[in-house]
């Protein structure tokens, strides 16, 4: 039974070879209407996310692509059920964005014996095995990090010494990891700058706020706060402000994200640079999608476009903002 | 000295001395208040003011626990109250106008005592154990409030709301006043009226109590109501103070602090006997170490192992055995009728 399962499963992937060969045969726009997508996103927990899921849909829609979307809640295992029935309607390709790094082998070489292609979008897995999945799209945190140390080092290029408190995203999270090591990097070989502390404020706003009201008190003479994500950066603003001091003024303040929330805080001059994370991910998954389809050979990682903003950038770009 | 080894809040307040002292040593400046735009500004005033909410919902768990009860939805409700609230701010499209803030705030407070007398309808009268019938909300409580919030942080930018917890009247944080105003009121009724005794007999034993004309009922009913209002403005201060309702990690694990708080304070879990000023300092000792943590520098998993030391050394000292010991230890004076 269970080798005559094999051969059904290597005949469906024959086939789909077979059927993807044919259509990069055909040249030109191959038809995308049959093919049908599905999507296991993480949940619905932040803005971000929101945006993220948003974008994925009317990405497919526009394309004229049948997407399936289910909502992990969070759970691993929903997404893993989730897979599982995409593997069982046998879908054309299968997309998800992993609640956790691990864990993943077995639900994947169920879809890799089914001939159905993985990408990943926004985090990554941790597998030996690097043929489970087709590409990953998503951003790179360590260059988050780089960039933000980079705008540090032009905006202090005339000051001899800064002081800097980092406010660190949840400890041992891939964006925390990434962003700090980033910007230690970057502002590692000028000596002009020490960090005074760096504390996890676990991307909520209280956390922030709380961080930046004990810091103020240990180190009142801080110049730069670099906060990993809008939501920190928001409440570490709350905490400036009740100390009296003007932040973006005499305290500069970094963060990662763009949110809208943190474009107005931007614009208002209270953020002074923001590093954006693109949650916008809908356009580059339907071209991936129609690569891996017709056969064509993708990167193993792809990046969406990512840029920075300034006040003035801000300004100009928060009406036609999508989240 | 006896008697003041004896007594029930010696140790917390002592435990909660040294945590300052502790402070101080790391931050000279650690006392200092000052006046910053009209009010008090400094450490201090910013552990009494995030620390309120914690006060509050350990208020409402110290009754419960007087009557054998346990309430672990006060989590949920927090994070259900702030949503209510940021909802109706957000969907209203005049979130600045003072009556809306009103009706927003109403709303909430009234959901919460809505959940609170819910508790109270399973335990009093269906009779399920309070640690499942509050651990029904507890579970379900959050789910709600994200389907409130339709899965979103719900984010708001009313002025007036935002007095709540980050306002400031007559030079204090309003959260600071408005927790000082609540725990005044239940100290009053619990402590110059009969309330206080009822409440401890329901503990010491329910069924004598209903046989003597307690309404057994009714106490049990109206403590864990009073919990939900609790944990709702609890809820509502935590919200304003972000200006968002943040479904996912508004009042987590608020519940176990609550409980830390009222058992550092010397009320004992089997019910029966109540401190509301041990509950008091039992909550200002888990602020400041959780602010000693962000002063110090310790990463938030150390932490809590700190946090279990502090409240296990706590515990030990409160023990009736180890009490009794250290007061055989201290010479005394020979005095009449002091054994206890």
């Amino acid at each position: 039974m269970s080798r005559r399962r094999l051969i059904g499963a290597a005949i469906a992937a024959c086939a789909t070879i077979l059927l993807a060969g044919c259509q990069a045969g055909h040249g030109g726009s191959p038809g995308t209407s049959h093919l049908v997508v599905g999507f296991a996103q993480v949940g619905a927990e932040s803005s971000w996310r929101t945006a993220n899921t948003k974008d994925i849909e009317s990405a497919f829609q526009h394309a004229g692509i049948t997407l399936r979307f289910s909502d992990a809640e969070q759970q691993q295992a929903n997404q893993i059920a989730a897979i599982r029935s995409y593997i069982q309607q046998r879908v054309s390709v299968i997309a998800f964005s992993p609640v956790v790094e691990s864990g993943w082998d077995t639900v994947l070489q169920e879809a890799k014996a089914a001939g159905i292609p993985v990408i990943l979008t926004d985090r990554a897995i941790s597998t030996d095995d690097p043929s489970l999945y087709v590409t990953r799209l998503g951003s790179d945190f360590t260059k988050e990090g780089e960039k933000a140390g980079v705008w540090a080092k032009k905006e202090f290029a005339a000051a001899s010494s800064v002081k800097v408190l980092e406010i660190e995203g949840t400890t041992g999270s891939a964006p925390a990891i990434g962003r700090t090591k980033g910007f230690e990097k970057e502002i590692g070989d000028d000596s002009k700058f020490s960090i005074v502390d760096s504390q996890d404020g676990g991307f909520t706003r209280a956390g922030g706020e709380q961080v930046m009201e004990a810091q103020l008190k240990a180190h009142p003479d801080v110049d730069l706060v670099y906060a990993q994500n809008d939501d920190m950066a928001l409440g570490a603003i709350q905490a400036i402000e009740g100390a009296g001091e003007r932040p973006g003024k005499q305290i500069k303040v970094i963060s990662v994200d763009a949110t809208h929330d943190g474009m107005e805080a931007l614009a208002q001059g209270k953020i002074n640079f923001i590093v954006e994370c693109n949650p916008l991910l809908g356009d580059e998954l339907v071209k991936l999608v129609k690569k891996v389809t017709a056969g064509k050979s993708v990167p193993r990682r792809i990046e969406p476009p990512e840029r920075t903003f300034t006040q003035e950038q801000a300004i100009a770009a928060l009406p036609t903002r999508k989240y | 000295m006896k008697n003041l080894l004896a007594a029930r809040l010696t140790w917390p307040v002592v435990a909660l001395a040294a945590l300052l002292l502790l402070n101080f040593v790391l931050q000279p400046n650690f006392f200092s208040i000052r006046v910053q735009d009209g009010h008090l500004y400094g450490s201090l005033i910013d552990i009494v003011r995030n620390g309120a909410p914690t006060v509050l919902v350990a208020l409402g768990m110290t009754l419960v626990i007087a009557t054998r009860g346990l309430d672990l939805s006060v989590g949920s409700i927090v994070a259900i109250a702030g949503a209510v609230a940021c909802s109706i701010l957000a969907s209203s499209g005049s979130e600045a106008n003072v009556p809306v803030v009103i009706v927003a705030v109403a709303a909430a407070l009234a959901a919460a005592l809505v959940l609170g007398a819910w508790n109270g309808f399973l335990v009093a009268v269906v009779g399920i154990p309070p640690i499942v019938a509050t651990l029904i909300l507890m579970t379900a409580g959050r789910g709600l409030a994200l389907l409130i919030t339709q899965g979103q942080i719900v984010t708001v930018s009313s002025a007036a709301y935002r007095v709540i917890g980050a306002g400031f009247a007559l030079g204090l944080p309003v959260s600071i006043l408005i927790a000082a105003v609540i725990y005044a009121a239940a100290a009053l009724l619990t402590r110059k009226t009969a309330l206080g005794m009822l409440i401890d007999a329901v503990g010491v034993n329910p069924i004598a109590s209903r046989i003597a004309g307690v309404p057994v009922k009714g106490i049990n009913w109206s403590v864990y109501a009073f919990s939900g209002l609790c944990a709702g403005v609890a809820g509502l201060m935590i919200s304003s103070n972000v200006t968002a309702a943040d479904s996912n990690s508004a009042g987590l694990w608020i519940e176990l602090d609550a409980i830390l708080a009222v058992v550092i304070g010397g009320t004992p879990v089997g019910g029966g006997r109540f401190s509301l000023s041990g509950t008091l300092v039992g909550a200002f000792i888990i602020q400041t170490l959780t602010a000693t943590a962000y002063t110090a520098g310790i990463a938030p998993g150390v932490m809590l192992v700190l946090k279990a030391i502090v409240v296990a050394a706590v515990c030990v000292m409160q023990a009736p055995r180890v009490r009794s010991r250290a007061q055989r230890r201290v010479p005394s004076r020979p005095r009449a009728g002091v054994r206890s």
